[in-house]
C-alpha cells in the first residue's frame, strides 16, 4: 500500500514536472522573436561554402546569419529541393554543367545583369549557355579549375605527364590512382582519343569503354577526394589521374614534390555555378550574398576555403590573394590553361546513363 | 451465479491486461509503422517505378529488377556483397570468440569489466576516422609494411590498401568488438555446474566445450553473427575508404545511382534486394536457433 501511494506520488510529480517542461516550452515558442534576433540566409551548396573565414565577413556586414547545407552530386542536391518548401533555400551552389537541370525545374531565379561582375569573370568561365536561358541569367560562374594529370614529381618523369595517353600506359602500373567521377573521367579519356568533350557521342561508347577498361588494368584503386589526397601523401600512389590544383594545394606546403599539369592532348575543365532561388523569400538578400561571394575578396576566400582550394572565376580577385596563395593557384598560366582545357562533357540524360553503366562496368572488372 | 461472476470478472481483467499490453506496445508499435513500414512500402512502391531520362515515370514495372539480374556489373555487387560478408562474420566469431571466453572465464570478476572497457576501446573513435586510419596503417609506407621489410620478412612492400582484404580487415575490427559483447554476456550466464556435470560424466575438456558450452552460448554467437551480417552488407563507408572501389558491393551501387542521376527508383529497387538479403540472414539463423534450443 505505501509502495503504491510512493509510486502515485512519483508519477504525480513526474507528470507535474513534464506539463511544467511543455508549458515552458509551448511559450517560448509561442513568444515573439526577441528583438536581437538575426536574420538567417540558408545556402545548398559545395563544401568550400562551409569556410568561416569565407561566411563572416558578410555575416557580419550584414548581421545575418548564413546556414548551409553541403551535397555532393547534383542529383543528390536537386533531390533535397525536392523534399523542402518553396522559400527553404535561398541560395544554390550547383556544378556550372547542371545549371540548365535547375532551370529546367523552375528552382532559380534571374539576377540583374548590372548587379554582376560579369565583365571580371575569366572569359572562358562566364559560360553563357549554360548559366543563361533566353538571355536572361540565372547563374553565375564562381570557381574553376581542372581534371587533369597530378602527380609526384620525384617519382615519376615529369615528361610523361604531358601525354595524356600516360593514363593507359603500362610504365606506371600499379602507381595510379583513377579519380571517381565519370563524367571528367570520361571527359579526359575523350581527349585522349582525340574527342573534344562537347562531342562525345554514344558511337564513342565502344571506344571509351575499352579505354576505361586499359585505364583500370593498369591502376591502383579509384577513389574519392580524400582517399586520393591520402594516396598521393602517402606514396600509395604517384599518379592521380583526374586530379589538379584543388588536390594538389591543400598539400603544397607538407608535401612540395606533388606537382599537376595539362598534358598536350589538353584536359577536362570544371566550374561551379552560383544562383539565387525563384521561391526564395529573402531575394534581395540572397543576390547580396552571390554578390560577395562573386566580389573580388569573396572570390579571393572562396579559392582558398578550408574544403579545396580552385582558381577563383573572377580575374581581379588576384588583389585579395598572396604571393604565395597565387603560385599554388598558378594564376598567372591561367590563360595558357584555359586555351587547353575543354568543359565537361555534357551529356543528354541517355547519353548519362551510358557513362555511368561504362563506369560501373570498368569499376567492377 | 457465482461461476458466472467469476468468468466476468476474469474476462474483465484479461480485458484490462489486454489493453495495458497495447498501452505498452503502442509507442513502439506506432514509431516503426510511421519510420519503418510507411517509408518501406513507399520504397518498395518506388522501385517499381522508372526514370527515364530526367523524368521519373509513375507506371509500375520491373524493369529496374530485370535489369539488376540481367546487368553483370549490378548483379556482381551482390554477391561482393555477400562474400565479403560472410568472410568478415565468420573471421569475427572465430577471433570473438576465444577473446569473449578469455574475458569471462580466465579474467578475475574484479577486472573483467576494464577488460571488457578495453575490448571495446576503438568503438569510442568514429568510424570514418578509424576507416582512414586503416588506409594508413595498410599502406605501402604503413606501419605493416614498414614492420616486415625492417624484420627482413619482406623485400617489396605488400598491396595491402584499397583492396578486398584491407575492407575485411577494418570490418573485423569494429566487429569483433560488438561480438565479443553478445558473446561475453552469454558465457557469463552460464552455470558452472553444466560443466561439473559434463566433467563428472568423463568429458575432457574439449568434450565440454564442444558438447556442452558451445551449443549453450550458440544464441550469443548467432545473436552477434546476424547484427555483425546485417551491419556488414549494408555498410557504404568501408567498402568505400578501404576497398580502392576496385569491386563495389551493393551500398556503393545504390549510393552511384543517386549522386548524379537521381535514380530513386533504381536506388529502392537495389535496397529491396539488399533487404531481402538481409531477411533471408534472419530466416537462416532464426530457424536454426529454434532447433537448437529445442
Amino acid at each position: 500500500m505505501m509502495q503504491s501511494v510512493r509510486d502515485g506520488a512519483r508519477l504525480r510529480r513526474f507528470f507535474s514536472s513534464t506539463a511544467a517542461i511543455a508549458i515552458a516550452a509551448l511559450s517560448t515558442a509561442a513568444a515573439p522573436a526577441p528583438a536581437f534576433a538575426q536574420e538567417e540566409l540558408n545556402a545548398l551548396v559545395w563544401c568550400d561554402h562551409t569556410d568561416p573565414v569565407l561566411l563572416e565577413p558578410f555575416e557580419k556586414a550584414n548581421d545575418v546569419k548564413v546556414n548551409v547545407k553541403v551535397y555532393e552530386g547534383t542529383g543528390a542536391g536537386l533531390s533535397i529541393l525536392d523534399q523542402s518548401q518553396p522559400g527553404d533555400w535561398d541560395v544554390l551552389v550547383i556544378d556550372g554543367v547542371d545549371v540548365h537541370r535547375a532551370i529546367d525545374l523552375d528552382l532559380l531565379a534571374e539576377m540583374p545583369a548590372d548587379g554582376l561582375p560579369t565583365a571580371d569573370i575569366f572569359p572562358e568561365v562566364r559560360m553563357e549557355a549554360n548559366n543563361t536561358k533566353d538571355g536572361k541569367i540565372y547563374a553565375v560562374t564562381e570557381k574553376f579549375g581542372y581534371n587533369t594529370i597530378s602527380y609526384d614529381k620525384t617519382k615519376v618523369d615529369p615528361k610523361d605527364m604531358q601525354d595524356l595517353s600516360i593514363i593507359w600506359s603500362d610504365k606506371y602500373k600499379g602507381r595510379i590512382a583513377l579519380y571517381d567521377y565519370y563524367l571528367p573521367m570520361i571527359g579526359l579519356v575523350g581527349l585522349g582519343l582525340g574527342k573534344k568533350t562537347a562531342e562525345l557521342s554514344e558511337a564513342d561508347m565502344p571506344a571509351i569503354k575499352e579505354k576505361l577498361a586499359a585505364m583500370r588494368a593498369v591502376s591502383k584503386q579509384v577513389s574519392d577526394v580524400v582517399s586520393s589526397q591520402t594516396a598521393l601523401a602517402t606514396g600509395e600512389v604517384d599518379i592521380l589521374v583526374g586530379g589538379g590544383e584543388w588536390i594538389t594545394a591543400v598539400l603544397s606546403a607538407d608535401k612540395p614534390s606533388l606537382d599537376w599539369t595539362i598534358p598536350e592532348q589538353g584536359a577536362v575543365r570544371w566550374a561551379q555555378s552560383i544562383g539565387v532561388m525563384k521561391d526564395s523569400t529573402k531575394q534581395d538578400l540572397a543576390l547580396k550574398f552571390v554578390q560577395y561571394i562573386l566580389s573580388p575578396e569573396g572570390q579571393a576566400r572562396l579559392a582558398t576555403s578550408s574544403c579545396y582550394w580552385a582558381m577563383p572565376a573572377n580575374a581581379r580577385a588576384d588583389e585579395h590573394l598572396t604571393d604565395q596563395q597565387k603560385a599554388a593557384l598558378r594564376f598567372d598560366q591561367q590563360a595558357e590553361y584555359l586555351k587547353k582545357t575543354q568543359l565537361y562533357p555534357i551529356p543528354s540524360a541517355e547519353l548519362d546513363q551510358q557513362f555511368q553503366d561504362a563506369w560501373t562496368e570498368m569499376l567492377q572488372q | 451465479m457465482a461461476d458466472a461472476g467469476t468468468l466476468r470478472s476474469a474476462t474483465a481483467l484479461e480485458d484490462a491486461d489486454r489493453r495495458k499490453a497495447w498501452g505498452f506496445v503502442a509507442p513502439a508499435l506506432l514509431w516503426t509503422l510511421a519510420f519503418f513500414v510507411v517509408p518501406f512500402a513507399f520504397m518498395a512502391a518506388m522501385s517499381l517505378w522508372k526514370r527515364e531520362g530526367r523524368d521519373l515515370v509513375r507506371i509500375w514495372n520491373f524493369d529496374n529488377y530485370v535489369r539488376f539480374f540481367s546487368e553483370n556489373a549490378l548483379f556482381q555487387g551482390l554477391v561482393n556483397s555477400l562474400e565479403i560478408t560472410v568472410i568478415v562474420t565468420v573471421i569475427s566469431v572465430l577471433l570473438a570468440y576465444p577473446l569473449a571466453w578469455i574475458i569471462a572465464e580466465r579474467v578475475p570478476k574484479r577486472l573483467q569489466r576494464l577488460a571488457l572497457i578495453l575490448a571495446i576501446l576503438p568503438f569510442w573513435t568514429s568510424y570514418v576516422v578509424r576507416s582512414y586510419s586503416w588506409l594508413l596503417v595498410l599502406s605501402k609506407n604503413g606501419v605493416i609494411n614498414q614492420m616486415f621489410m625492417s624484420i627482413g620478412l619482406i623485400s617489396e612492400p605488400l598491396e595491402l590498401a584499397s583492396t578486398r582484404t584491407a575492407t575485411v580487415i577494418g570490418f573485423v575490427h569494429f566487429f569483433v568488438m560488438l561480438l565479443t559483447l553478445t558473446i561475453y554476456s552469454n558465457l557469463i550466464q552460464l552455470s558452472p555446474n553444466y560443466r561439473r556435470a559434463a566433467a563428472d560424466l568423463g568429458a575432457n575438456a574439449f568434450q565440454t566445450f564442444w558438447h556442452v558450452v558451445l551449443p549453450l552460448t550458440l544464441p550469443g554467437i548467432m545473436t552477434g553473427a546476424f547484427l555483425t551480417f546485417v551491419l556488414c552488407i549494408g555498410d557504404y563507408v568501408t567498402p568505400q575508404i578501404l576497398g580502392g572501389n576496385n569491386e563495389l558491393v551493393l551500398p556503393q551501387i545504390i549510393m552511384l545511382q543517386l549522386g548524379r542521376r537521381a535514380d530513386f527508383p533504381m536506388a529502392a529497387a537495389l535496397s529491396i534486394v539488399l533487404m531481402l538479403a538481409v531477411t533471408f540472414a534472419y530466416v537462416a539463423c532464426a530457424r536454426w536457433l529454434k532447433i537448437e534450443r529445442a
